[in-house]
């Protein structure tokens, strides 16, 4: 209704002025002020025996606010924390239970209070002026004009200036403070290399062992840390998660591996990065008849057969694989370190 | 507001109590006769080396139950695996779950009723066995639940708990596959899961997970198995996605019905 009521009236405005239709139509007021609804009166204004039940349900309220806030009280000793780990179940959920009643009860015992007991007449109160008067602003400049000539902020100018440079220099140290958290003089050095290197013994998480390559028979799993990570005193949570290995053996046949990483497995045995390519989950969900390496956290599912491409998912690139041979006792050592930064991608690779 | 009271042992106790109490009473007592008859005619000791008896026992039940799939000397087929060498661990976790004889194919064969008495089992487990050298089935020792349930935890958490949940709820795999929940799943079997890796499983053979390892992850299970979670009502256990679909529904249902309370004007 509205629209067609503004339409109408500018629609003799537009031939006068042979704007084009359509552009920046302004209506003069396209939405009446509705006024006020009219006041209907509640059941607790019209019968004193509805007021009475309502004043009585707000009091209602308020004693099992009081009846929570005891209760919640009883509850802290009647079901104390043990040395049994099931004690924290019942504690926290019936002393939060009380402290619910405690508090819910004040807050819909005063909404209930408000809503059917105190006056619900509608008033409309108009907004003050925004602007001082003259006079105010005219107080005002002259405070600060006052201010300024007292301070001499003009007039001192070797002052002014010092604390501009003051203030310029002021946020430095915070550079270098910065500077400071960056773990490694190249953050990429850091991503490019992990703890393996020529020789390292692959070892099993948590224990630290060294797996002989007659050990992993064809369908396990070994979840792999490379050699004197468990020994490592500093920074072993940030090796673990850029070396961590997943080790499968898979009958050689069913590998297909590219000349130039045929000499990266041993007899079926490979290693692969367990951190995923997409945002560095622990991909280690491995089918052992599809092959399959799983990522629990988006999907993305990579062939093991296949030197790891992604078969699906939001990963973008194949798992890093780990060159493995034996040594001389029998035991799998790597080749060398990861030849690709492990992980998910970042802004250089 | 509505909760289960739990009694001392954190037990919830259900109006079939009494029901149950009377049933099992009742099978206690008139089952007891045919138990202790069993149990005296298979008194002999469960030992690895199986005599000749069970053994050709056995390969009667493999013709006539599974030779149609896994080939007259279990062999193999198109359809399914040679059983040469899987050991008697093999055919006593898939047929004592009922897994095997499997009944249709799909993503992946389910635990159902099982299919044959424990002797049975036993027998088909032998003559399996008596095929080729494979993995036996553990003794009790070898699955009493008196390990270290710590240590079985770190276990459990960096061998299986990417697919089978860190609490063993179980989850999803690939295209309709699943790692089952471990809730229920008695010890010898879980211990023959491990060292036989069924269907998409890996193998965790003794080299990887020693016999000591693998009693920690069970004792770590049947621990937090027996165990009321210390944080309240699991809701299944499968994580952010439950607890997510809870709290949208139900917390934000609520808190909707309050705000439509406040705004509402009183009759």
């Amino acid at each position: 209704m509205s629209d067609k009521k503004s339409l109408a009236s500018t629609s003799a405005h537009e031939e006068e002025h042979d704007y084009a239709s359509g552009l920046a139509v302004v209506a003069a007021d396209a939405v009446t002020n509705p006024g006020m609804e009219p006041h209907r009166e509640r059941m607790t204004d019209k019968s004193v025996k509805h007021e009475k039940t309502a004043a009585r349900q707000v009091a209602a309220f308020f004693i099992a606010s009081i009846l929570g806030s005891i209760y919640s009280i009883y509850a802290y000793f009647a079901f104390p924390l043990t040395e049994e780990l099931g004690t924290v179940r019942n504690n926290t959920l019936f002393l939060g239970l009380g402290i619910t009643l405690g508090l819910l009860g004040i807050g819909i015992g005063a909404v209930h209070w408000a809503k059917t007991l105190m006056p619900d007449a509608e008033v409309s109160e108009a907004r003050h002026q925004t602007r001082g008067t003259e006079e105010v602003r005219a107080r005002a400049i002259e405070i600060i004009k006052l201010a300024e000539n007292e301070s001499g902020f003009t007039r001192r100018k070797l002052i002014r200036r010092s604390l501009y440079g003051a203030l310029a220099l002021f946020p430095l140290p915070a550079i270098f403070f910065f500077g400071d958290m960056n773990p490694n003089k190249d953050p990429q050095e850091l991503l490019r290399h992990t703890l393996w290197k020529k020789g390292t013994r692959l070892t099993k998480d948590p224990n630290g062992l060294p797996i002989k390559a007659t050990d992993v028979t064809i369908g396990s799993v070994f979840h792999v840390i490379p050699e004197g990570l468990t020994e490592l005193h500093h920074g072993k949570l940030e090796e673990k998660a850029k070396a961590a290995v997943l080790l499968v053996r898979l009958d050689p046949a069913d590998l297909k591996e590219s000349a130039e990483r045929k000499s990266w497995s041993y007899d079926g045995i490979v290693a692969y990065s367990k951190i995923c390519t997409h945002v560095g989950c622990p991909v280690a969900l491995y089918e052992q008849h599809t092959h399959h390496l799983l990522c629990p956290c988006h999907q993305s599912t990579f062939d093991v057969t296949d030197e790891c491409k992604v078969v699906f998912g939001p990963a973008s690139r194949p798992l890093p694989q780990l060159p493995i041979t034996v040594d001389a006792e029998g035991y799998l050592v790597a080749q060398s370190d990861f030849t690709e930064p492990v992980g998910p991608s970042f802004w250089e690779r | 507001m509505a909760f289960i009271k739990r009694n001392a042992n954190g037990s919830r106790r259900s109006p079939f109590a009494a029901v149950l109490v009377i049933a099992a009473g009742l099978a206690l007592t008139g089952g007891g006769y045919a138990a202790t008859t069993a149990a005296v005619a298979s008194t002999q000791p469960v030992s690895a080396a199986a005599s000749a008896a069970q053994t050709e026992e056995g390969r009667k039940l493999f013709l006539a139950n599974c030779a149609s799939c896994h080939g007259k000397a279990a062999e193999g087929s198109t359809v399914a695996p040679s059983l040469i060498g899987v050991g008697a661990a093999s055919v006593d976790f898939q047929v004592g779950t009922g897994r095997m004889p499997g009944q249709s194919s799909g993503p992946q064969l389910e635990k159902k009723p099982v299919q044959f008495t424990e002797e049975q089992t036993a027998a088909l487990a032998a003559y399996v066995a008596s095929l080729a050298p494979g993995p036996a089935t553990p003794t009790e020792a070898m699955v009493a639940t008196n390990g270290d349930s710590t240590r079985g935890g770190e276990l459990f958490r960096i061998n299986c708990a990417m697919c089978h949940n860190a609490v063993g709820a179980g989850g999803a795999l690939t295209q309709g596959k699943f790692a089952p929940a471990l809730k229920g799943v008695t010890e010898k079997h879980i211990y023959e899961a491990m060292v036989t890796g069924p269907q998409n499983m890996p193998v965790f053979n003794d080299a990887n997970l020693t016999p000591q390892d693998k009693k920690d992850i069970i004792t770590y299970l049947k621990f937090v198995e027996s165990n009321p979670s210390a944080g309240g009502y699991e809701l299944a256990n499968l994580g952010p996605v439950v607890e997510g679909l809870f709290t949208w529904i139900f917390i934000l249902g609520f808190i909707i019905a309050i705000t439509i309370w406040l705004g509402a004007k009183s009759n």
